[in-house]
């Protein structure tokens, strides 16, 4: 991909995401060193007057990184941020999508949500990635 | 209970020194489903002109919970776990970093805000992240605090 390439609306692929089954949660709390026992422990969940445990938002973030990571080198991502906007439910079968929305000089600001097939967005954030170090092919 | 915001902004956690080992890396790639051989394997990532596996973007703040007791900050604000979620995140990427680098992660309550009547509180936590004197990434988290029923 080319700098010319990137321009203000263009439309990211989106990134469907496996479904997210309970041994999902359990290797994700391992391996982020979130071990909050409502993402793991139904019991835990239900003592908090909940259903069933939820997904954590930060495995959600981690999708929307690795969305990132596939369309540009990670050293080229200056930020990125996320607002929670909905719990996931375990099960739920994410999709990530991306927007540009501005192009200034060396960098370009991406709209970013996660959204679930009933249509609940669950994440919206943005990033900043810078384009000088883009690579020419792709 | 209230969060005494007095207390709040001026809460430094005691600055931590972590590592983010390759195995670890390679768990929580496995974890988020990247594929992308540079997260999990040694040779992918240097022939990429990496020195070691590349902390992903995210995994800063796992590197928060590298503690003994990571949730200890919000007990020590008087808070119920299980009446917390995570409302916002964000980083800015000053420089990559690598498995098994010392980093030093300094982190403080930045802001305490009562929402709704004390309702609901939002507690920012921001955290600075360093190797030696070298900034490597900011994260910024917004944790909620539902003081009323559960929704």
């Amino acid at each position: 991909m080319t700098r010319q390439d990137i321009y203000a609306g263009l439309e990211l692929e989106p990134l469907v995401i496996d479904r997210i089954s309970r041994a999902t949660l359990a290797l994700f709390a391992g391996a982020s060193n979130d071990h909050n026992p409502i993402h793991i422990d139904l019991d835990v969940a239900r003592d908090a007057g909940l259903e069933d445990v939820f997904v954590h938002g930060m495995l959600s973030m981690a999708y929307l990184a690795r969305y990132l990571t596939d369309w540009v080198p990670q050293g080229q991502i200056r930020s990125m941020s996320t607002r929670f906007a909905a719990i996931t439910p375990v099960g739920a079968q994410p999709t990530c999508q991306g927007r540009v929305v501005a192009v200034d000089g060396r960098t370009a600001t991406v709209d970013l949500d996660v959204t679930l097939p009933d249509g609940t967005t669950t994440l919206s954030g943005a990033a900043v990635v810078e384009l000088d170090r883009q690579k020419e092919h792709e | 209970m209230t969060t005494d915001v007095a207390a709040g902004p001026s809460h430094v956690l005691t600055p931590v020194v972590v590592v983010a080992e390759r195995g670890k890396l390679r768990s929580f790639a496995a974890a988020t489903g990247q594929t992308d051989p540079i997260y999990s394997d040694i040779d992918a990532a240097r022939a990429a002109g990496h020195p070691d596996l590349p902390i992903p973007p995210t995994f800063y703040f796992s590197l928060e919970l590298v503690r003994p007791d990571p949730f200890d900050w919000i007990a020590a604000l008087g808070k119920d776990l299980n009446r917390v979620l995570h409302g916002e995140q964000s980083f800015e990427f000053h420089a990559m970093a690598y498995a098994n680098e010392p980093l030093t992660l300094t982190s403080r309550i930045v802001d305490v805000e009562s929402k709704r009547g004390g309702a609901l509180e939002l507690i920012t936590k921001r955290t600075e992240v360093t190797r030696g004197s070298a900034p490597i990434a900011t994260g910024t988290s917004v944790i909620v605090v539902r003081n009323g029923a559960l929704v």
